[in-house]
């Protein structure tokens, strides 16, 4: 009986611990799908009468949306892309030549603001006169995602035996082949890891983006923020742009978890 | 592997380079061309009483957003070592505050927090008590955002001591079980210590995190009201894009750099005084 009780408290416990993250989200979804009356309403309420559908049409309906989408599609999409492709090798040489310097570098970009990384780059892209593109964003955004890709991939290597390696040298295999017959498909894990985790900070990512972007050229982050400061929004659209701009995040972390949190505990990275 | 290493030069240590220039310079896009001046963005910081109080709100700031997630997300993470029902599913809902773009989550808070709609005050009227200006008052805006930063962050303490938890052998806690030890006992003589080098990690890492905090901050108050949350994060960006003043920009990012560097260093060293001090004890 104690047991029974003992089991029932701790689940209690563990539902008051999710409730702020739990309601939170639940609020999100109400002001997402009221009219305005009833977001304006004291005491508030959390299920109304009738749904405001037309708030998600909207978001779905302005052109510029699908532009945005598109913009954020590419700048992650390149960013965490070219972050593997330069990061997974990086992590090898790093990890295989126990080069600590290199890794040192490596935590030191992460310990470093992203907005002083961006004064130079700001100059060098105005010279270049890249500003009006989106190749601005993509190059900076590894900043973010090349510093997690390595971190991660570090600790896997690591972690992986370098017998098999061994063996494929003696076989006869160039250091390339075996790199790419060898080491890769043994660390797909930790690329699976590093990818998501790189992704989802590129797709959240807001600071380099309200500098960087001209009116074609905003990511997601930035034009739902733009909708506060430069229109008079009411919170319904707005609430539902900010969870169509969050859900393709959202749905990813309940998809990965088990992906996420070994990513998140092994380098424990966050990008920005 | 060279040409990768070249890259993450390009990207990381170019920029740094290009920064320690730019800090010695006078110089304003769109203004006159730039002019070499020494130490003088760095003096002028000394006398900047707008930077100066930045850097207080910083350290206040970040101290809050330190200390209250380390204690929540602890106790979060002693509670979801447990087997509990669902414990996958609630530990998914957890993490989702930390996972979620932050200027979708700014944009939620701050309805939240207004006075008269927002449904922060109403919850407070449930419990008795007097509604709050939030993110609205200067005496108010830093508590409140770091709730908010408190909200985003403790999952990811709760999921390093988690891995601690995770690790720690069995057998001390079977001899103390036969020993008759309470359990705040256990958690204080056997959980504590053994924990702690994660703990450390979990606080280095909010401190950094905390000290760089922009979105959130950014997206809710902009700095306001007036300065009342203007961090050294925040003020870089007024300098380096509002006044485009990117040679005394810089000179502030090369000082908040070097803080995040110091406090750093500051817990590595405190790490490695714990490890002499236990070893010490032995």
């Amino acid at each position: 009986m104690s047991r029974v009780l003992e089991k029932l408290g701790l689940w209690a416990c563990a539902l008051l611990l999710v409730s702020p993250a739990l309601l939170f989200f639940l609020w999100m979804i109400s002001l997402s799908l009221k009219f305005e009356i009833d977001n304006g309403a004291y005491p508030p309420i959390l299920i109304p009468d009738r749904f405001a559908w037309k708030n998600y049409l909207g978001v779905f309906e302005s052109n510029s949306f699908l532009l945005y989408f598109w913009n954020s599609c590419v700048v992650t999409g390149a960013a965490t892309l070219l972050a593997l492709l330069v990061g997974v090798p990086a992590g090898y040489g790093i990890a295989r030549m126990r080069a600590d310097k290199a890794a040192i570098i490596i935590m030191i970009a992460r310990m470093t603001p992203g907005l002083s990384f961006l004064i130079p780059m700001f100059l060098l892209f105005q010279w270049l006169g890249l500003l009006g593109t989106l190749v601005p964003q993509i190059i900076i955004h590894l900043v973010v995602t090349v510093p997690i890709v390595i971190w991660i991939m570090i600790g896997y290597f690591e972690t992986t035996p370098v017998d098999l390696e061994e063996a494929a040298r003696i076989d006869g295999a160039s250091p390339w082949q075996i790199f790419l017959r060898v080491t890769l498909p043994l660390a797909r894990p930790g690329i699976v890891v590093s990818f998501i985790l790189a992704l989802i900070f590129s797709w959240n990512n807001f600071v380099f983006g309200i500098v960087l972007a001209g009116r074609e050229t905003r990511t997601l982050p930035v034009a739902v923020y733009n909708m506060l400061s430069f229109e008079q929004v009411s919170w319904g659209p707005l609430a539902a742009a900010a969870l169509v701009v969050t859900l393709p995040v959202l749905l990813l972390t309940v998809l990965a978890q088990r992906q996420i949190v070994a990513g998140l505990t092994a380098g424990a990275v966050k990008g920005g | 592997m060279l040409p990768a290493l070249a890259v993450v030069g390009g990207v990381i240590i170019l920029p740094w380079v290009f920064t320690l220039w730019m800090s010695v310079n006078e110089w304003r896009i769109g203004g006159a061309a730039h002019r070499f001046v020494g130490l003088e963005n760095f003096a002028r910081l000394l006398g900047d009483a707008r930077f100066l109080d930045s850097l207080w709100r910083t350290l206040l700031y970040t101290g809050l957003s330190v200390v209250a997630p380390l204690v929540l997300g602890t106790l979060a993470a002693l509670l979801f070592e447990k087997k509990l029902p669902m414990r996958g599913l609630l530990r998914g809902i957890f993490v989702m505050p930390m996972m979620a773009t932050p200027v979708a989550i700014a944009l939620v808070w701050t309805m939240m927090f207004h006075p008269q709609l927002g449904v922060l005050n109403f919850l407070l009227s449930l419990i008795g008590l007097e509604p709050q200006d939030w993110v609205f008052s200067p005496a108010t805006v830093i508590p409140s955002l770091v709730l908010v930063e408190t909200w985003q962050w403790t999952p990811l303490v709760m999921l390093i001591v988690l891995g601690g938890l995770a690790s720690l052998p069995q057998d001390p806690y079977e001899s103390a079980q036969i020993d008759g030890a309470s359990a705040w006992q256990r958690f204080r003589y056997l959980t504590l210590p053994m924990i702690s080098p994660f703990l450390l990690v979990a606080v280095t890492i909010r401190m950094i995190d905390a000290l760089k905090s922009f979105d959130i901050i950014y997206a809710i108050t902009q700095g306001g009201p007036g300065t009342a949350s203007e961090t050294i994060n925040l003020y870089l960006y007024t300098v380096a894009f509002t006044y485009y003043e990117v040679g005394y920009g810089s000179a502030i990012a090369l000082v908040f750099f070097a803080l995040i560097i110091a406090l750093s260093m500051l817990l590595l060293h405190l790490r490695q005084k714990s490890a002499l001090l236990a070893g010490g004890l032995k």
